[in-house]
């Protein structure tokens, strides 16, 4: 039931937190949902725990792989696009 | 108790980076804030793996690492959307991988698990077939034989789950792999500029996935961040389709294309200008208003409109500004990117709603690459597939000046009747050129 609660809170904590993105960074907030729905990644070692087969750790392997891809390339396209949205004095500080 | 110490530091930092992204200055830290999170989470749930799983589960990483940020480093930003589309996919995959491992697994309720493997791998599929889309210019001449063929498969589904109550690792690959086809099938037919709203859709698709492995764990930070994500998808599939005045069923359904009564009249006169006369009107012009489309991205010609802009403002003073429709290009906001790639002044970039009004008291219109988004038939023509989507008033300013490659129709396969207006010059060619041929021009003057 608590899991239930939790899904239904962090439905109105998403739309209010998106409606909320300006319309100029749209690009950039999908690429960073992409990069973070990478965090499925913990279903993967999470489910190492409870393996009773043989092929089943190479399955994870896997979704270890693609969720990494997500996450990397991801987070990396977006930090060269908002890089590019960065006011011009703030460019050097990094 | 690690996770629940560190759980809610990790959502905090999520939900603060997508607040970040509300205003552009602050947006470069909001990503920063995701990765930190990101590290956390990876450091946390590696941390508990099992010693003889965990070398080759690290090098799973790195090798994924790897190609994600060589995936990344490598995509040109006009490109930018099929790199999303092939992301989304990875997304749906990754997810739907954990809910084959997790079906033979003695404690999670089989609905759930079948629902992670369907919702991950149409994702997969779509999105496989939103790349290829996006990624080859390929489009589908006749959609029916991909309809009937994505009904079959609907069929072949509903047998499977029906058969699937064992859950044998046989059924549940069966299952994954018939419904990776059908979302391909399902989603090939889909026109091109309805691209922008078949992305967005996929997002959200990718973020239930992650929903749905949340709920099969029990994990509430699966759960959050999910949500977090599926609300993006749907939030932007929603302004897309209101920006195109469609729905879902019908950008589904009923493509563009499958307009048959609008047979193309290609013999109307129109006025075929010259780079001098181009570049005359944007010189003597007080304001003019840009209005990039997909051709700017096709064309990579950003740069160079850029730096037109820059030019006129600079030498001739002439006030000049960009106006961006919300689906212009092939996802949100891709026009706002390519413009700050070629480091556009954001303090000249209006939205619709922002720069419409400004039309009538505009000199020149300067549109590139950009078709239906300025379509007077919005407005006036009841039957037409246009009728009442929003556009850029193009049509009221003194000069209209488009660039465009071919006198074609846009991908709506619809006339445009901005074309043969008496104060319309059309500049026939690709888009770079043309631009870099009136830089030249204006330059010399």
């Amino acid at each position: 039931m608590t899991i239930l609660n939790i899904f239904i809170l962090s439905c109105f904590i998403g739309y209010f937190a998106i409606w909320r993105v300006t319309p100029v960074l749209h690009s950039s907030l999908m690429s960073v949902t992409n990069a973070i729905s990478g965090i499925v990644i913990i279903g993967a070692t999470e489910a190492f725990n409870e393996i009773t087969d043989y092929p089943e750790p190479y399955f994870l392997y896997v979704a270890i792989f693609f969720a990494a891809i997500n996450i990397f390339g991801g987070f990396y396209v977006s930090a060269r696009m908002l890089n590019m949205f960065k006011p011009k004095d703030q460019n050097n500080d990094e | 108790m690690m996770n629940n110490i560190l759980y809610p530091i990790i959502f905090i930092l999520f939900i603060s980076s997508i607040n970040a992204l509300s205003e552009p200055k602050k947006a470069y830290r909001g990503n920063q804030l995701a990765i930190f999170a990101m590290a956390l989470t990876l450091i946390m749930s590696f941390y508990q793996i099992n010693e003889t799983y965990l070398l080759p589960a690290v090098l799973a990483l790195v090798c994924g690492a790897l190609v994600g940020i060589t995936l990344a480093a490598r995509i040109k930003m006009p490109n930018l959307p099929q790199l999303i589309a092939l992301l989304n996919g990875f997304g749906g995959l990754s997810a739907g991988i954990i809910g084959i491992t997790e079906s033979s697994g003695p404690n999670h309720p089989l609905g759930l698990i079948l629902l992670i493997i369907i919702i991950g791998f149409i994702t997969f599929g779509g999105s496989t077939a939103a790349f290829l889309k996006l990624a080859t210019s390929f489009t589908l001449k006749n959609s029916l034989v991909m309809r009937l063929t994505s009904a079959i498969l609907l069929f072949l589904i509903a047998i499977n789950i029906y058969c699937t109550n064992t859950g044998t690792l046989e059924s549940i690959l069966g299952l994954a792999l018939l419904t990776s086809l059908w979302g391909f099938c399902f989603i090939l037919p889909i026109g091109g500029a309805d691209m922008a709203i078949v992305i967005s859709l996929l997002n959200a698709f990718s973020g239930w996935s992650t929903v749905a492995v949340g709920f099969s764990l029990e994990n509430a930070l699966l759960i959050i961040v999910g949500t977090l994500i599926g609300s993006s998808g749907i939030i932007l599939t929603h302004i897309m389709t209101k920006a195109m005045h469609r729905n879902i069923y019908q950008v589904i359904f009923q493509p563009f294309t499958a307009q048959k009564e609008q047979n193309y009249p290609s013999n109307r006169p129109f006025h075929q200008g010259t780079i001098r006369d181009a570049a005359f009107l944007l010189e003597n012009a007080h304001k003019v208003i840009i209005i990039p489309g997909f051709g700017m991205a096709a064309a990579n010609a950003q740069n160079e409109i850029v730096n037109m802009a820059q030019i006129l403002k600079t030498k001739f003073n002439v006030k000049v500004k960009f106006a961006i429709h919300p689906v212009a290009g092939r996802m949100p906001g891709h026009m706002n990117v390519l413009l700050a790639e070629a480091d556009a002044d954001s303090n000249d970039i209006y939205e619709l709603k922002d720069i419409n009004q400004e039309f009538p008291t505009t000199d020149v219109a300067f549109v590139i690459g950009a078709n239906d988004i300025t379509n007077p038939i919005a407005k006036t023509k009841k039957d037409s597939p246009l009728y009442q989507m929003p556009i850029l008033e193009v049509e009221q300013a003194k000069h209209i000046l488009i660039v465009k490659r071919s006198l074609s129709p846009g991908y709506a396969q619809i006339d445009n009747p901005l074309f043969y207006k008496d104060n319309t010059l059309m500049l026939l060619g690709d888009a770079q050129k043309i631009t870099k041929q009136i830089i030249a021009e204006i330059e010399n003057d």
